[in-house]
């Protein structure tokens, strides 16, 4: 029985709401179709309106941060924001690290926290938290709302800013007074923020400037990043880089821009990346880098970092440009735009010599997949999902070395279909992200591949997973301890694994599932592992759960060692050991 | 502030107008900290135009580091300009009160010192004296450091404040 407040009479211009009614309408108005949140003391206004309102699909998740990174993971798999709901002091704090985690990546993300009343804000109230302040460097806007008058204008402000330009997250702080007080509706749709108007052309001369050097290169890469896949770029990248025949490698945040099975890409680059990749851009006279930021973990040693190449970088946050390496032409702008205006101007350069060295690149150093029928490999384990899946489902993962082993082995064909914590390195972001893209994406497989560690930060999320029958493949790759700690700590801290081995204090993890009432199955070889998947993968009414034992003493190679330059990179723990 | 440190690297001065809120000053002010940019000193008060705000930041770096700061400044969405009055000529005036003790010399001694520096007595008591000098900073650093060994008891700097001039041609204006 809905308790609501009887409403006004009301003109059909301007109606007359309560603030909690004026939030729900906005974000109906503003396209949302989904909130992930969890109700508490000052957002029991908004609680009550969604009591009996159908035009918003709330998910109820168990922990805040689980519902940011959930709103995180529709986000990546969408392109739309990710809308988080939660109650003040507490409720806001537990979002802090999803924030963060979004921020880092440029995922846009509207935060609705509530606040204490007004007339209390200040004065340590029960769950009050300044929670405005502790976002602030971790969000690209935030906001508290004191006047209903102004809910509405901020909230169309918080999302244009968290999708347009560089996209990333604002958070929106709600007094509870504020929302039950009344106020107008305007449904005033036009956004005019005077002071954030992103650059979106290039400048004309650098774009010139650009395809002259691209054309005349002999030894051209491209380097693409997760701005690509924000700026919807990929059709355009791909082609471009086709009709070039430009080698292309991604970033992390960029797999899935240019399809892994076209000749001209190389995979990942960086610290896991290929061997081939990190060769490439070591060995490259130009350098085009699209929506991506010279990460540490992609540069390995800065003065060891492609010293040979004229680098280009196109970006639509200027601020990333000249901040780690110095580039001779900077392109501040929307990939989606600059990169078709160079491509008309550019003609392909001669670059056959530079693929025959690629190729014996390649031949040389691949990728391994070490093969065994009576134990499970953890490569074997990824390109096993690859191939169950044909490369078409979304996956989504935790940190750490199944993040990487993952990155490596499946093979993306498709934009959006790599979820996975890049910049900040968020262990339990993996289900509860997964949730989100697969809430996001009901006609798309998601397989959540994440680990013994990982899962264990988030796992509560089950609850959700089962109660909003989720159909998430979560392919736990279990090696009993933290597998890149451990790696670490054997090649950089003579092997003293400190604290990084769960050994047998694991929890059954099949159990764990049923418990939750969801599926559990285990698989401890190959056989077993392809039975578990094609059984999982026909499961499509609740999350399935997959305890795949891995040989435990597994190491991710290649490997550029921190410090390293990116043509120092080491292949097996024999070599690394040599090192 | 003393200029008895030898800072290496060349400072620069900032012109920041934005939206009139304690959220953006923050924010600005964090990114120093967060980026670890140096601040030398920042005021911040109302513009002519209503609802604006005007910071006027002076720091320190190579121009590399003034380019990202300035980036960095424009990434906040409430900024909505930022001038850099580094290689501009500017009017730049900063205002600072202070207190010296008399005890050593007597007053005739500090007065003098303050006439040269066209500063003046706002505060007179038995064995201090409180002058109020104004000037571009290195005038204000320089009447600082005459007064030091006289035994300076207080004082207070507002840090520098500077527009750009209309005039930008080559004739020298004092």
């Amino acid at each position: 029985m809905s308790l609501k407040p009887v409403k006004k009479a009301v003109s059909p211009e301007t109606q007359t709401f309560n603030g909690a009614e004026i939030l729900i309408k906005t974000l109906a108005d503003l396209d949302v179709d989904t909130i992930f949140g969890y109700p508490g003391g000052a957002v029991l206004p908004v609680y009550d309106t969604l009591f009996d309102n159908h035009d918003l699909n709330h998910v109820l998740i168990r922990h805040e941060q689980a519902g940011t990174h959930a709103a995180d993971g529709y986000a990546r798999a969408t392109g739309k924001p990710g809308v988080v709901l939660v109650t003040s002091g507490p409720g806001g704090t537990n979002t802090v690290t999803g924030i963060a985690t979004a921020m880092m990546d440029s995922i846009p993300l509207v935060v609705l926290t509530g606040q204490v009343p007004t007339s209390v804000i200040g004065n340590d109230a029960f769950q009050e938290a300044d929670i405005v302040g502790i976002t602030r460097p971790i969000t690209k806007q935030n906001y508290l709302v004191r006047d209903v008058s102004e809910l509405e204008d901020v909230l169309r402000e918080a999302f244009h800013i968290a999708t347009n330009g560089r996209p990333g997250p604002v958070l929106v702080d709600l007094p509870k007074d504020m929302l039950n007080t009344v106020g107008n509706y305007k449904c005033n749709k036009k956004v005019d923020i005077p002071s954030f108007k992103p650059t979106l052309h290039g400048h004309q001369p650098q774009i010139a400037k650009a395809a002259k050097m691209l054309s005349e290169a002999k030894k051209p890469l491209i380097y693409v990043g997760g701005g690509a896949i924000s700026g919807e770029a990929w059709k355009e990248v791909t082609e471009f880089a086709e009709r070039l025949n430009v080698p292309v490698t991604t970033t992390l945040m960029g797999l899935g821009v240019f399809p892994e099975s076209k000749p001209q890409s190389l995979g990942m680059l960086g610290m896991h990346g290929t061997w081939y990749a990190n060769m490439a851009m070591t060995e490259c006279d130009v350098l085009l880098a699209v929506g991506a930021r010279f990460d540490d973990r992609v540069t390995g040693r800065l003065n060891g970092f492609s010293q040979k190449s004229r680098k280009i970088h196109i970006d639509i946050d200027p601020s990333c440009i000249g901040k780690n390496v110095d580039v001779e032409v900077p392109i501040v702008g929307d990939v989606k735009r600059v990169i078709p205006a160079i491509d008309k101007l550019a003609t392909p350069p001669e670059t056959s010599e530079w693929w025959n060295i690629i190729k014996t690149w390649k031949k040389e150093h691949p990728l391994e997949v070490p093969q065994a029928d009576d134990k499970i490999y953890p490569q074997q384990m990824v390109k096993m999902i690859s191939e169950v899946t044909e490369g078409n489902a979304i996956v989504v993962t935790d940190v750490g070395q199944h993040q990487m082993w993952a990155a490596q082995h499946y093979k993306f064909n498709h934009p959006r279909s790599w979820i996975s914590s890049g910049g900040l390195g968020t262990m339990g972001y993996g289900f509860p992200a997964a949730l989100g893209a697969a809430l996001a994406c009901p006609d798309r497989d998601v397989v959540c591949i994440t680990g013994d560690g990982g899962f264990q930060m988030s796992s509560y999320e089950l609850a959700t997973a089962v109660e909003y029958k989720i159909p998430v493949k979560i392919a736990l790759m279990n090696n009993n301890c933290l597998g890149m700690v451990r790696q670490w700590q054997q090649l950089f801290y003579k092997n003293r694994t400190s604290y990084s081995v769960f050994g047998s204090n694991n929890p059954d993890f099949v159990k764990m599932a049923e418990s939750y009432g969801a599926v559990g199955m285990r698989a401890t070889n190959p056989k077993e592992m392809r039975d578990v998947l094609d059984k999982a993968m026909k499961i499509d009414d609740g999350p399935v759960l997959m305890d795949f034992s891995v040989v435990e003493t597994e190491n991710c190679y290649p490997m550029v060692p921190s410090g390293a330059a990116l043509n120092e990179m080491v292949e097996s723990d024999e070599e690394a050991n040599k090192g | 502030m003393s200029t008895t440190t030898i800072k290496k690297t060349p400072k620069h001065t900032l012109s920041v107008v934005v939206k009139h809120n304690l959220n953006t000053l923050s924010r600005i002010i964090g990114i120093f900290s967060a980026k670890g940019f140096e601040l030398d000193s920042v005021t911040f008060a109302s513009e002519a135009e209503p609802g604006m705000a005007r910071l006027t930041i002076t720091t320190r770096g190579d121009e590399k580091t003034v380019e990202q700061i300035n980036k960095h400044l424009y990434n906040v969405v409430d900024v909505l300009k930022v001038i850099n009055l580094t290689h501009k000529k500017c009017i730049e005036r900063e205002l600072a009160i202070v207190k010296v003790s008399t005890a050593k010399v007597g007053r005739p001694e500090i007065m003098l010192i303050a006439q040269a520096f066209k500063a003046k007595v706002i505060d007179i008591t038995s064995d201090k004296l409180a002058l109020e000098v104004t000037g571009n900073t290195d005038k204000v650093d320089a009447m600082i450091e005459v007064l030091r060994p006289y035994g300076i008891v207080a004082m207070s700097r507002t840090g520098s404040i500077a527009l750009k001039r209309e005039f930008q041609g080559a004739v020298n204006i004092n």
